[in-house]
């Protein structure tokens, strides 16, 4: 690990002004600490957050959820408004990491949490994301982990987060305080940008920019689930994942809140397949439908073509679940 | 930089780099050196140790930022002739091997059987509000963050499970 400068900041306005002219924030660490070990990151300050009062679980005055940024993960799946209200963010935050990690990891460091691309991680390789400029080894290399959708010829890795997932289907909004003392809210959609030509710049946040809550609407109707394919049934990360808010009314599909995890460079989220669903009457055809929108333009890299058939099994299995219907022998 | 760590209710006043991880400052600064390192980066629970109460893997932590934590080491629950019935239990049921895992899963156990206690739900619960019922799914997926590479599973789920049930009968 590289030295670094160690401040820690008692509130969030000296946490901000701290960070001013690139500090970096620390949290649960769980992340940050295991990138900083193998120098993928090496800040020269560190900015400790763990001291701020932005540790509660609250209600909104329009009856939705305030998550302060500090909330660990273990705390917020275990919260009664949660696995009553948002079920499906329980269940992401569970099927993720272990007990020990997400006892450390927090809401806000889960959000920004860095691919698990090998390439990413191992600074013998060339990495546009690590290192502008230096090409991209998971191109032609072992790219099973990567993304269908969303990807440029630049950068192809995924977003990691489980909770993120649950997090977009529920319409989540992101509170932050800037080194100006601003407040912004945004949609969580809008947080995190595409690779493009910049992999490097993975969210819209500015320098110093400090996640202060997640904000949830009231519990929306529907079913809500969790559906994650990985290779091993628990302590490894999404090869697919689906959160899905579904209502079925009078026989039709009211609503279809669909995020999916282990596509793409962040938690996606695709509008058109909405639309597809919304008013229709379930069937194996119309699910087959919204899985040829979502993938139009999916595009494999070898090793991770079986996520393209896999992401239309696990959307139809949640489809189904959600309408009550039975898988066709 | 100054430190004050309180390990085991005892507290120690360190001189420490603020890159030193919570792992090292209990095995090279205290010389508790029952929590081991494994991976060094948070993915076999070989480091685990209690924060407050809570399991957490200590070599994803910096010592500095715990300043003022009250931490549990394996050493903490129980010594030779007095052990911490997990400790215990894993003798009576080969919970082990070769034993480099050992301290992470009794410590691990044991913050799981506190997580339990409090009703927190897992993975594989069926229903996120009921009552956790703590079967050998359950004690599997919540004890999925401790490997062994001996696989002494069977064991290692025997002990706690035996563990629980004479906590349980206790109260
Ligand atoms: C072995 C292993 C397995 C894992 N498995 C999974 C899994 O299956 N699913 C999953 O979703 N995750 C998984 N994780 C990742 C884990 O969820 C993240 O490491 C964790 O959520 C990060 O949170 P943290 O608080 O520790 O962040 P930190 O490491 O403290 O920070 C991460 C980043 O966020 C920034 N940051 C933190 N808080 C703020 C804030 N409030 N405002 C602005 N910036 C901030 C930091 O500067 C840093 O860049 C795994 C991790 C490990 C090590
Ligand atoms: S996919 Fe992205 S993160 Fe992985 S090597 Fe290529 S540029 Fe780096
Ligand atoms: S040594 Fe900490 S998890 Fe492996
Ligand atoms: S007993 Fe050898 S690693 Fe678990």
């Amino acid at each position: 690990m590289r030295p670094f400068d160690y401040v820690r900041a008692e509130d969030t306005g000296s946490a901000t002004e701290a960070a001013r002219g690139g500090a970096t924030f620390i949290a649960g660490g769980t992340n940050l600490l295991d990138l900083m070990k193998l120098e993928v990151m090496a800040p020269d300050r560190l900015v400790d957050i763990t001291r701020l009062d932005l540790g509660a679980i609250e209600r909104t005055e329009v009856g939705g959820l305030r998550i302060g940024a500090l909330v660990t993960n273990a705390d917020l799946a275990a919260h009664g408004t949660v696995r009553r209200n948002y079920p499906v963010l329980s269940r992401a935050l569970l099927a993720g990491a272990s007990g020990q990690l997400r006892n450390k990891a927090t809401t806000g460091g889960n959000l920004l949490q860095r691919t698990r691309c090998h390439y990413f991680y191992d600074t013998s390789q060339s990495c546009n994301k690590r290192e502008p400029g230096s090409g991209c080894a998971a191109l032609g290399g072992i790219n099973r982990i990567h993304a269908i959708l969303g990807a440029s010829e630049h950068c192809i890795a995924t977003h990691p987060s489980d909770m993120a997932v649950a997090l977009l289907a529920l319409d989540a909004e992101v509170e932050t305080e800037t080194a100006d003392g601003a407040r912004r809210m945004r949609p969580l959609a809008d947080l995190h940008r595409l690779p493009g030509d910049a992999p490097d710049r993975e969210t819209v946040l500015a320098d110093g920019e400090l996640i202060t809550a997640v904000v949830l609407p009231s519990a929306p109707r529907g079913h809500q689930a969790y559906r994650k394919a990985r290779d091993r049934a628990s302590y490894a990360f999404a090869l697919v994942s689906l959160a899905s808010v579904v209502a079925v009314e009078n026989g039709r599909i009211a609503r279809a809140s669909l995020a999916f995890g282990g596509l793409a460079p962040k938690p996606w989220r695709d509008p058109e397949v909405e639309a597809t669903l919304i008013g229709e009457v379930p069937s194996e055809e119309l699910f087959d439908r919204a899985a040829d929108v979502l993938l139009r333009e999916a595009k494999g890299h070898g090793h991770n073509d079986f996520k393209i058939p896999l992401t239309r099994r696990v959307l139809k299995a949640a489809l189904r679940e959600a309408a009550g219907m039975e898988k066709p022998a | 930089m100054q430190v004050d760590l309180t390990v085991n209710g005892v507290r120690h006043a360190l001189d420490l780099d603020p890159r030193v991880t919570l792992l090292d400052a209990l095995r090279h600064d205290l010389g508790l050196t029952g929590s081991k390192k494994g991976c060094d980066h948070g993915q076999c629970g070989a480091c685990t140790v209690l924060v407050n109460g809570r399991r957490i893997n200590a070599c994803l932590a910096l010592a500095v930022m715990h300043e003022g934590d009250e931490i549990t080491t394996v050493e903490g629950l129980g010594e030779p002739g007095a052990l911490h019935p997990l400790q215990a239990a894993f003798v009576t049921h080969d919970g082990f091997q070769c034993g480099y895992c050992t301290p992470g899963q009794v410590v691990s156990a044991c913050g799981m059987l506190g997580e339990v206690r409090e009703g927190w739900p897992s993975h594989v619960s069926v229903d996120l509000e009921g009552p956790v019922d703590l079967s050998d799914v359950e004690i599997s997926e919540r004890m999925s963050g401790n490997l062994c590479r001996c696989a002494a599973y069977t064991g290692i789920n025997e002990a706690i499970r035996e563990a629980s049930a004479k906590s349980e009968a206790a109260e």
